[in-house]
């Protein structure tokens, strides 16, 4: 399935759950968050959240700023 | 020396040092880092953006600073909306798992000035929401009773246009705001060299909050060296009571007993 990551479209297989994306994506998963169609995905539930076709996802993190 | 050791408290929590800084613009995560231990603050204020998928492993502001010793104050620079803000805040709130945030909600590219009708829009949604919120906004008192009212836990006026180094422009607001204020008082934005962060405390404010005056300064680590040491001045000035002006000389040496 299609999915949109941080603005760019990222393959992934059918069946994948959000953990198992972050963990394709080589992401380490502390301190960063995640927003799944504009709703955030709370991070207990990464790994039952399955995604879907189209689905939109941002991850971020905290990075330098005033 | 009463106050020479006294905290800012905000929301409850006590730190020791009255000064707060940013942790954008310096060449390094590492450069940053020095001049964070050299400034002595105990918050830095962070910024929430994507993380770099093509490389994510690239080095990370929490390599070199550790939130578990410093405060971190995530912030919604780059917001021009209430509904961007709240984005943000509430995935910086997913990301670190605490509450205090620094709001701000911005007009215009150009002068970077908040949009105080958003902003305090939004800070009742995030109070709403039981984010302890520190709010940037205008130097306008009648605005800051009304985010005070709200429930903000900080008030942070700005000093001058963020990353302007034009200093304290209008301090006759900043005093009123800081008189009034039930809350913490914190100049945010405008300090360009230390004399301006000692101007700012010497009005009454709690606190001064800075990142282009450190960052860009030729040498950051002295330059926060230079910030801690103004803001405990500026403090100390402000508890000891300035002489009053005078119009002419009054001679320090006394008169009698000239030869």
């Amino acid at each position: 399935m299609r999915l949109t990551v941080n603005g760019e479209v990222r393959e992934a297989p059918d069946s994948a759950t959000l953990a198992e994306l972050l963990a394709s994506l080589g992401i380490e998963t502390g301190r960063v968050a995640v927003e799944r169609n504009r709703e955030i995905a709370p991070r207990s539930q990464w790994t039952d959240i399955a995604l879907s076709e189209g689905d939109q996802l941002e991850i971020v993190q905290f990075v330098g700023g005033g | 020396m009463a106050e020479t050791k006294a905290t800012l408290t905000i929301a409850g929590k006590s730190y020791a040092s009255r000064l707060i800084i940013g942790t954008g613009k310096y060449k390094s995560y590492a450069e940053n880092a020095a001049a964070l231990e050299s400034s002595g603050a105990d918050i830095v204020t962070v910024a929430v953006r994507r993380v770099n998928l093509s490389d994510p492993t690239k080095e990370r502001l929490t390599d070199h600073i550790d939130p578990k010793k410093v405060t971190f104050l995530p912030n919604t620079a780059g917001c021009f909306t209430a509904d961007e803000a709240l984005r943000t805040l509430r995935l910086a709130r997913e990301a670190g798992d605490w509450k205090l945030v620094k709001l701000e909600v911005l007009a215009d590219q150009k002068t970077l000035y908040p949009d105080m009708e958003e902003t305090l829009r939004a800070a009742k949604v995030l109070i709403a929401e039981g984010f302890e919120v520190m709010v940037y906004c205008s130097d306008d008192p009648v605005y800051a009773k009304k985010l005070e009212d709200a429930g903000c836990v900080a008030i942070m006026p700005l000093g001058s246009l963020i990353g302007s180094g034009l200093g304290v422009q209008n301090p006759v607001n900043i005093r009123l705001i800081a008189e009034q204020s039930r809350v913490p008082v914190i100049v945010d934005a405008g300090v360009g060299t230390a004399s301006d962060a000692a101007i700012a405390m010497e009005l009454g404010v709690d606190g001064v909050l800075m990142n282009t005056a450190i960052a860009e300064a030729k040498d950051p680590i002295r330059m926060a060296r230079a910030m801690k040491h103004a803001v405990i001045a500026g403090r100390e000035a402000y508890l000891a009571g300035r002489m009053p002006k005078k119009k002419y000389a009054d001679p320090s040496s006394p008169l009698g007993g000239l030869i």
